[in-house]
């Protein structure tokens, strides 16, 4: 028997005419026509608006990011079910970082869970994996009485990031987002649509809110036009999957497909604090129990370069002139101004300061290995 | 921007701009453009032998790395330090930042190489595709 796959048309977001109109750099992202970065001619460039985010205020298209929404009397039992972190722990209006987990431990994606109401949970999840999750979730919950939507397609969702997102996006709306804590949402009205889902959430390391809007071109190309107009005062600049990649590399925050993947588990990965074993029951729990009584021998770290060069995704990693390991994600840090990576080393070779090499087009160029995040917003007092 | 009509151009979007036996050797605007922020400028040592067609370096961006292609053959006799420590100029004046400086070995190769003009209407191409 055999089947023809068909490739799947490249898709676009509501606002790719806006990108495009803007002349932004397009690139294909998981099947996405997506902006990498947006021209130097109007300021931009990922290492401007990497600052921007840093230092005053960018804005991100993430409306390739997918998601499924869990409602029903046993809304919260499904989602204890397939997630990894805590979801009982959330208040209504409250979101937390998770992961759905293989029986071995190992990742379907990492997830952002919101709940909405009482019996009403929103994950948000990654473009490349919407599909597979979204069976996933769906083919998992059967037993539950609880209704699985997927609401991938229904939402413009849009980054707004930086020190100065929130004196940004206050200008736009009434709800008052000095009230809304970190990884808490309100709904308000914004730019004349009522009842927007606003969520003081992100993945640049940064204070922010992402929004979710209808998803027609007319609306969602108003709003970011209205999002860059009102942020003028701020310094506002749209901002590409460069800078994204950069500015959450900083932060050290995951990457599907890099960091975390179908064949690294939770312990590997190091996301430990939002795995709650003390759950009596969640998909992964009992592979991650045998692991973790087994012993963990690889771990990711964060490496600096300490010789001239830029450690790449996918290069090598020795130590004593033998490879221990592989680089995840590696780019210069525009912020930090230092050539940074992700790596999973072995546990023994893993302590802060332990020198080791990259393999960077054949030379062995010396790094070594620092503590993660390599960037921690400052915090106000107030 | 305007591609200066006083050197020739590879399909691999270097320039060189030569006089008698030396030449100097740079990226274009084209490939600055498309490769964004510059980060990472490496060339060979001076005395070091390139061979038309053949890799000489790497330029590097936030996000991309791109192979440097030699648009002839020769001996560096010169290489821009500048560029170690400020490789951002190349997006500033890319035209004017050059990365090495050559001794030809057969000022012929020049022959095979694209004029301002012909390079122009071949990144239209490519800008097109």
């Amino acid at each position: 028997m055999s089947s023809v796959e068909a490739t799947p048309a490249i898709r676009k977001t509501a606002l790719n005419a806006v990108h495009r109109q803007m002349g932004a750099k397009m690139v294909d992202f998981n099947g996405w026509d997506m902006p990498v970065e947006y021209p130097a001619a109007i300021g931009c460039g990922v290492i401007n608006e990497h600052m921007a985010v840093r230092t005053g205020v960018g804005i991100f298209d993430v409306s390739h990011m997918g998601d499924i929404r869990l409602a029903g009397p046993q809304a919260l039992a499904a989602v204890q079910h397939i997630s990894m972190n805590d979801a009982s722990r959330l208040a209504v209006g409250q979101a937390q970082y998770s992961a759905l987990l293989y029986p071995e431990g190992t990742f379907v994606d990492d997830v952002i869970v919101h709940r909405l109401a009482d019996h009403d949970y929103l994950l948000v999840i990654n473009a490349g994996t919407r599909e597979k999750d979204f069976s996933w979730v769906r083919d998992n919950t059967r037993q539950f009485n609880c209704a699985v939507e997927n609401l991938s397609d229904d939402f413009t969702q849009i980054a707004i990031q930086g020190p100065k997102a929130v004196n940004l996006l206050q200008k736009l709306t009434d709800a008052d987002l000095s009230a809304v804590r970190f990884y808490w949402v309100t709904r308000g009205r914004l730019c004349g649509l009522d009842n927007i889902l606003m969520g003081r959430t992100g993945y640049t390391a940064e204070d922010g809110f992402e929004i979710y809007i209808p998803a027609d071109e007319e609306t969602s190309a108003r709003v970011w036009n209205e999002i860059l107009d009102a942020g003028k005062e701020f310094g506002v600049v749209p901002c590409g999957l460069g800078a994204r990649n950069t500015l959450r590399l900083e932060g050290a925050l995951s990457l599907y497909g890099h960091e975390i993947s179908d064949t690294i588990n939770v312990w590997e990965a190091g996301l430990d604090r939002f795995c709650k074993m003390e759950k009596p029951e969640f998909i992964g729990r009992s592979a991650l129990h045998a692991a973790k009584a087994a012993g963990v021998t690889r771990t990711l770290v964060g490496l600096e370069m300490t010789e001239r060069g830029i450690a790449r995704d996918g290069h090598k990693v020795f130590a004593a002139a033998r490879e221990i390991g592989y680089v995840t994600s590696g780019s210069p840090a525009p912020f930090l101004k230092k050539n940074i990576a992700l790596a999973y080393v072995p546990k023994e070779l893993a302590a802060i300061g332990t020198p080791v090499k990259v393999e960077v087009r054949g030379q062995h160029l010396g790094a070594v290995v620092v503590p993660t995040p390599f960037y921690k917003r400052p915090r106000k007092s107030a | 921007m305007a591609y200066p009509t006083d050197r020739k151009y590879t399909k691999e979007h270097e320039w060189i701009q030569s006089s008698g036996t030396s030449a100097t050797v740079g990226i274009t605007n084209y490939a600055q453009e498309s490769l964004g922020d510059i980060v990472f400028v490496e060339v060979p040592r001076v005395g070091s032998e390139l061979t038309a067609g053949k890799t000489f370096g790497t330029v590097e961006s936030v996000k991309a790395v791109s192979d440097l292609f030699s648009p002839v053959s020769g001996t560096v006799t010169e290489v821009n330090a500048d560029l170690a420590t400020s490789p951002e100029k190349v997006n500033k004046d890319p035209h004017g930042s050059w990365m090495v400086k050559l001794t030809l070995k057969n000022p012929g190769e020049l022959d095979g190489l694209l004029s301002a003009a012909d390079y122009e209407k071949f990144v239209a191409e490519e800008a097109g595709k």
